[in-house]
C-alpha cells in the first residue's frame, strides 16, 4: 500500500452514506479523543469491509492524528486490512489444537490446488483464503469457517471434499 | 439493590423454578452452537408447545459444560442426566423419556473420572445458569459478594480476604492477586482504573471465552469488587474482537447490571459508582501483554512498554491502573462469598484453589476442566483427559501455548502448580494443554511455535524481532536435514539470548517451546543433523521466512 503526502485538502465522505454516519457517531461518541481511534478504525473495517487511504485520511483530519499515525495502527493490527476481501471467505483455524489434527495439510493443499497462500484472494476476487490463530472452538479441532458457518471434526481428506464442492457450487 | 432486594429475587426465582418437573439445559456456548445447538432448542420448544407440556418442562440455554467434542452437549436437570451429540430428531425421544429410562444411546456416563476429578468453583455457575439472564445469576448467589463488600467492608479488609485466600494471576505470571491489589490501593491519587484482560491468543486456549460466554456477570461483579477494594471507579475489559458471542454477552450482562445498580452511579446506596466499557482487540497477540494492552486501549500500536513503572504505579493514561486476567476475577466473588480460608484450602502451599484447562490435541475428552491445584499432569490426561485416542502412544504435553514448552512422559506424574511448571522449563500459562502422540514430530511443533511468535512479535525490541527470525531459520535448517552440531549450539545461545534480553514477557518466553523440545527431546534433533549430509556453506536466510507486511 503506498500512501500520498499528506492532503493539502480537507478530506469530504459522504455522510448521507449510512456507513460513513456511524464512523462519525463512533467518534463523536468519544469525543473526538485521539483514544478513539482504534474504535473508529473497527466500525470502517466493519462496515466496509477495509480500510483504504481515504479512510485512513479522513480519520486522521478528524482525530488530529499525523498519517503516519493512523496507518502505523492499521497495519499493526491484523484484523485491519487495506483490500476489500473476496467474494466468498474460507477461514481456517491454524491454533494449535487444529494444527495438530492437520490443519497444516490444508494449507499445503490451498497453495497446490488453487494457488493460494493464506491472507490471499484469487485474481477474480471470488475466494479469499485466511487464517485464524486460533478461534476458540478447539473442542471441535480442526476447525474450518466457510462464509461464517463453522465446520470442525472433520478427517484431512473429509475437508478437502468439502472445500471442494463448496468452491464448485459457490 | 441491597440484601433484601436480593433475597426477594432469589425466593422469586425458586417459586418460578419450582413449577417446572423438568428443566431441560441445553449448551449455548461456542462450540455447541457451532454443531447446531440453537436448533436444538427450537425443536424442544416446539415439541413442549405441541404437547402441552409448557407449564412442566422448560428448556434454558447455558453454558459451557464442559465436553466441548461430544456436543451439543443436552442436561435434564433435576435428574442429573446427561446426552451428547444431540440432533434435532432426538427431540421427542428425550421428551417421551422424561420420568423414566433415560434415552440410552446418548447418555453421557457422569461416573467418569472426566467428571468426578473436577473441582468446579470458577465454573460453578457454567452450564447451569443462562448467562444472558441477570436473574438466573443472582439466583445462585450472585452479586451478594458485591453488595456485602461495598456495605459492610472496608476497602483494606476486602484486600485482606483476597490475601487470605493466596490467589495468584490465572493469566500466566502467577502474582499474587492480593498484593497486586494493595499495589494500586496504596498508590496515591484518586483517579484509579481496573481492567480485565481478555485478551486470550494463545492457540489451544478458550478458558476465557468459556468463562465469559457461560458466566459474564461473575467477572462483572469480580471487577466491581476489585475497583471498591482500589478504589477506582472506571474499568474497561479488553475482549478479543474473534470471540463475538462473548462480546455480546458481555454487552448485555453490563447492561443488565447497570439498570439493577450494580454498577453505575451510587451502587447500593454507597455512593460509589463503576461503570465499565469494552474495548475490543483487533488482532494483536501482543497485547495480552498488560503494558501492550494499556497501549492498545488508549487506540496506539500495541507495543509493550519498559517496567518500572508497573501498571499498578503508572498505568492506563498515567494513573495507577490494577489488571487482572478473566479467570481470576472470576475467582473474586467466590472467595467473598465463601471467604479466603475456604479458598486456600485447596490446592497446594503455594498455589491455592482450581485452574482451569483446556484440554486438546490428541486426547480422549477434548473440552474445558476445572481441576485443583497439585493434581499431577498424569491425573488430568489420562484420568480426566481419558487418554491418548486411536491406540497411539503419549509423547508429550505442550501448557502455556508460545510461552511454554512441551513436557514429556517421565515428568508427567509432577504435580501441576506455578513453581514447579516454571523448573520443567514450561509455564502454568493461561490454561491450554495440548496433547501431542507419536504421530507429531516434536521438532515440527517448536516450528510451529517459533513462527507464530515471529508473526507475532510487536517489532519494538531487536532480539525477539530478529532473534525469532535467526531461530526459525536454524529449525528449518536442521528439520530439512541441513543441519549440524554446530547450528544446535548457536541455536541453544540464541534462545538463551533472546531469553535474557527481549523487553516484554512475551519475548522473554518466546524460545521456551525450543528449548524445553531441546531439554526433552534432544534425540530428535541429533537424528536429524545425523541424518545431514556434509556441512554445506552458510546459507541466506529463507525468503518466506521474513515477515512480509501486507
Amino acid at each position: 500500500m503506498t500512501i500520498a503526502n499528506p492532503p493539502v485538502q480537507k478530506i469530504e465522505v459522504d455522510l448521507n452514506d449510512r456507513r460513513w454516519k456511524l464512523v462519525r457517531l463512533t467518534m463523536e461518541k468519544h469525543k473526538f479523543s485521539r483514544r478513539a481511534l482504534i474504535e473508529t478504525l473497527h466500525v470502517i473495517q466493519d462496515k466496509f469491509g477495509y480500510i483504504d487511504t481515504d479512510a485512513i485520511a479522513y480519520v486522521a483530519q478528524e482525530l488530529k492524528i499525523p498519517l503516519s499515525k493512523v496507518y502505523g495502527v492499521v497495519t499493526f493490527y491484523n484484523d485491519f486490512t487495506s483490500k476489500p476481501a473476496g467474494e466468498h471467505t474460507l477461514m481456517l483455524c491454524t491454533g494449535t489444537a487444529c494444527y495438530v489434527k492437520g490443519n497444516d495439510k490444508i494449507v499445503e493443499y490451498m497453495k497446490e490446488k488453487y494457488g493460494l497462500e493464506p491472507n490471499q484472494t484469487t485474481p477474480d476476487n471470488k475466494l479469499s483464503f485466511l487464517t485464524a490463530r486460533c478461534v476458540g472452538a478447539c473442542g471441535l479441532a480442526p476447525v474450518m469457517i466457510l462464509d461464517g458457518q463453522v465446520m470442525g471434526k472433520m478427517t484431512v481428506e473429509e475437508m478437502k471434499a468439502k472445500i471442494e464442492e463448496w468452491i464448485d457450487h459457490e | 439493590m441491597n440484601e433484601t432486594t436480593l433475597q426477594e429475587i432469589i425466593e422469586k426465582e425458586r417459586q418460578e423454578m419450582a413449577k417446572y418437573a423438568h428443566i431441560i439445559h441445553v449448551c449455548a456456548g461456542t462450540g455447541c452452537i457451532s454443531s447446531s445447538s440453537p436448533l436444538i432448542i427450537a425443536a424442544l420448544e416446539k415439541e413442549i408447545k405441541e404437547r402441552g407440556l409448557q407449564d412442566s418442562v422448560m428448556v434454558k440455554q447455558v453454558g459451557c459444560m464442559g465436553l466441548c467434542a461430544e456436543g451439543p452437549i443436552v442436561s435434564i436437570k433435576p435428574d442429573g442426566i446427561l446426552y451428547k451429540t444431540v440432533t434435532p430428531d432426538d427431540v421427542p425421544e428425550i421428551l417421551d423419556s422424561l420420568g423414566g429410562e433415560p434415552v440410552e444411546r446418548l447418555k453421557i456416563d457422569t461416573t467418569q473420572p472426566f467428571f468426578t476429578r473436577q473441582v468446579k468453583v470458577t465454573l460453578a455457575h457454567s452450564g447451569s445458569i443462562n448467562p444472558e439472564k441477570i436473574n438466573d445469576y443472582i439466583a445462585q448467589g450472585g452479586y451478594q459478594a458485591e453488595v456485602k463488600a461495598l456495605t459492610s467492608m472496608t476497602p483494606q479488609e476486602v484486600i485482606d480476604e483476597i490475601k487470605r485466600s493466596g490467589l495468584r494471576g490465572r493469566g500466566g505470571g502467577g502474582f499474587t492477586t492480593g498484593q497486586k491489589w494493595q499495589m494500586v490501593h496504596d498508590a496515591p491519587g484518586d483517579t484509579k482504573y481496573v481492567i480485565c484482560n481478555a485478551d486470550e491468543g494463545d492457540p489451544g486456549a478458550f478458558m476465557d471465552r468459556s468463562i465469559l460466554e457461560s458466566d459474564p456477570h461473575g467477572v462483572i461483579e469480580g471487577m466491581a469488587i476489585a475497583a471498591y477494594a482500589v478504589g477506582a471507579s472506571y474499568g474497561y475489559i479488553y475482549v478479543r474482537a474473534e470471540y463475538p458471542l462473548a462480546i455480546k454477552r458481555l454487552r448485555l450482562a453490563i447492561r443488565q447490571a447497570e439498570k439493577n445498580g450494580f454498577l453505575g452511579d451510587n451502587i447500593a446506596g454507597t455512593g460509589k459508582s463503576f461503570n465499565i466499557e469494552l474495548r475490543l482487540g483487533a488482532g494483536a497477540f501482543v497485547c495480552g501483554e498488560e503494558t501492550a494492552l494499556i497501549s492498545s486501549i488508549e487506540g496506539e500500536r500495541g507495543t509493550p512498554r519498559t517496567r518500572p513503572p508497573y501498571p499498578s504505579v503508572s498505568g492506563l493514561l498515567g494513573y495507577p491502573t490494577l489488571i487482572n486476567n478473566v479467570e481470576t476475577l472470576a475467582n473474586v466473588a467466590h472467595i467473598l462469598r465463601k471467604g479466603g480460608d475456604w479458598f486456600a484450602s485447596i490446592g497446594t502451599e503455594k498455589s491455592k484453589g482450581t485452574k482451569v484447562f483446556a484440554l486438546t490435541g490428541k486426547i480422549g475428552n477434548t473440552g474445558l476442566i476445572e481441576v485443583p491445584m497439585g493434581i499431577t499432569l498424569r491425573e488430568i490426561i489420562f484420568d480426566t483427559g481419558g487418554g491418548i485416542p486411536g491406540g497411539h502412544r503419549f509423547k508429550a504435553v505442550q501448557t502455556g501455548g508460545p510461552s511454554g514448552g512441551c513436557i514429556p512422559e517421565s515428568l508427567l506424574d509432577t504435580p501441576v502448580d506455578y513453581e514447579t511448571l516454571n523448573q520443567l522449563g514450561s509455564i502454568m500459562g493461561s490454561g491450554g494443554m495440548i496433547v501431542i502422540d507419536e504421530t507429531s514430530s516434536i521438532l515440527e511443533v517448536a516450528k510451529y511455535f517459533i513462527e507464530f511468535s515471529v508473526d507475532e512479535s510487536c517489532g519494538k525490541c531487536l532480539p525477539c524481532r530478529i532473534g525469532n527470525v535467526q531461530i526459525l531459520n536454524l529449525l528449518n535448517k536442521i528439520i530439512d536435514r541441513k543441519g549440524t552440531m554446530e547450528d544446535l549450539d548457536k541455536l541453544e545461545e540464541l534462545c538463551e539470548m533472546v531469553a535474557s534480553t527481549s523487553l516484554c514477557g512475551l519475548g522473554k518466553a518466546a524460545p521456551n517451546p525450543v528449548l524445553s523440545s531441546l531439554k526433552y527431546f534432544r534425540d530428535e534433533f541429533l537424528e536429524r543433523i545425523a541424518e545431514s549430509g556434509p556441512a554445506i556453506p552458510v546459507e541466506m536466510p529463507a525468503k518466506d521466512s521474513v515477515r512480509v507486511n501486507k
